[in-house]
């Protein structure tokens, strides 16, 4: 149980993060930027993040169905790639609110609208330099216990209650509460 | 969670019990598609995972046979090999390979009706569908490691990957 909660608590070394790693609760989210669930799901996070402020670190970590979702694996690598100028918070935004165009055309237009160098990123993507790093994500998850998109786990626990905000809500404040 | 209720609504809730580790795994031979037949003797000389789940297109299974084929290489890297069984037809499975785009056999255990999963001990009768059940099988024909899951939770792979390693220790070990 100890090694499954370790890979399910927000790891400072690795993860994109938001919030303190000290806040008292943790959410990870496993998530697939063309999946439509992860997408209603994106928009429950931000009202929870609104709603708990810096009580809450949120980290996010990729899990493409490839087979499915064609454009999930280009999608995730464009996050990283993002990141790797700093800036992967607002891909990971920007991904979730055009969940319909994710080709590697539309990214690169993402890319250039939030001000990163477009060449470079779709030029890391095209070549695979994060595909490593995704498949390392996408693999913790299944070691973890992800059985699907969007999987959430509370300070290390999966959460298989409903997704809406109040059922969710209640169930992210319960621990703090106990 | 959603999914599970509408299964606790509709099919009843005790679990059958599989063949436990350690028993032969019974032989089959079932439809792989239409028009070819597949028998676990000639899987087998490599470990094997059967995943019965109880129908095609039904919410968790999609996800749960997307989610194997993601780990497929794994599974390989592991070397074995994955086959999913339900009581769906060739046909039907073929649909529904096509539409998930599976790179793993489905065999249908449809005539007679269930008969392989009630010969692994995880048929649901008066349900008329098998368990949601696991089961590692070592390359010789005996189970390793079973598993039977609520119908309506999607057991994941971590299980099947922990039994996987464990049998390749066990090997090593010999």
């Amino acid at each position: 149980m100890i090694a499954r909660a370790k890979l399910t608590l927000p790891d400072g070394n690795r993860d994109h993060i938001q919030g303190s790693l000290d806040a008292p609760i943790a959410l990870v989210e496993y998530g697939d930027y063309e999946c439509p669930f992860c997408g209603e799901v994106y928009l429950v996070v931000k009202a929870i993040q609104r709603a708990l402020g810096n009580r809450l670190c949120f980290a996010f970590r990729h899990f493409p169905l490839t087979n499915v979702h064609p454009h999930a694996e280009h999608a995730a690598e464009a996050a990283e790639a993002a990141g790797a100028q700093g800036r992967f918070w607002e891909m990971h935004d920007m991904l979730f609110e055009n969940q319909d165009a994710l080709d590697d055309e539309s990214l690169a237009q993402y890319a250039a609208a939030l001000g990163l160098d477009e060449v470079r990123l779709i030029r890391e993507v095209l070549a695979g330099a994060y595909a490593g790093r995704v498949r390392e994500d996408f693999m913790s998850g299944v070691r973890g216990g992800v059985n699907g998109t969007p999987t959430l786990f509370i300070n290390g626990e999966r959460y298989d209650g409903a997704r809406g905000l109040e059922p969710f809500l209640a169930a992210l404040t319960r621990p703090e509460a106990l | 969670m959603p999914t599970e209720t509408r299964y606790n609504d509709m099919y009843s809730r005790s679990r059958r019990s599989a063949l436990p580790a350690d028993t032969a795994a019974p032989d089959f031979a079932l439809r792989s598609t239409p028009d070819q037949w597949l028998t676990l003797g000639e899987l087998l000389g490599q470990p094997v995972v059967l995943a019965f789940y109880p129908a095609d297109w039904s919410p968790v299974c999609g996800d749960q046979m997307t989610l194997y084929n993601e780990i497929l290489p794994e599974f390989q890297n592991l070397g074995a090999e994955l086959v999913g069984i339900s009581v769906d037809g060739a046909w039907c499975h073929a649909a529904f390979a096509r539409d998930r785009k599976l790179h793993f056999p489905l065999l249908a255990d449809f005539e007679p009706k269930g008969a392989v999963a009630r010969q692994y001990g995880v048929y649901r009768d008066g349900d008329g569908v098998s368990e949601r059940a696991l089961f590692v099988i070592d390359a010789n024909g005996t189970v390793h490691w079973s598993y039977v899951s609520p119908l309506g939770v999607n057991p994941g792979a971590a299980g099947i990957l922990s039994a996987l390693e464990g049998l390749q220790s066990k090997n090593e070990a010999k």
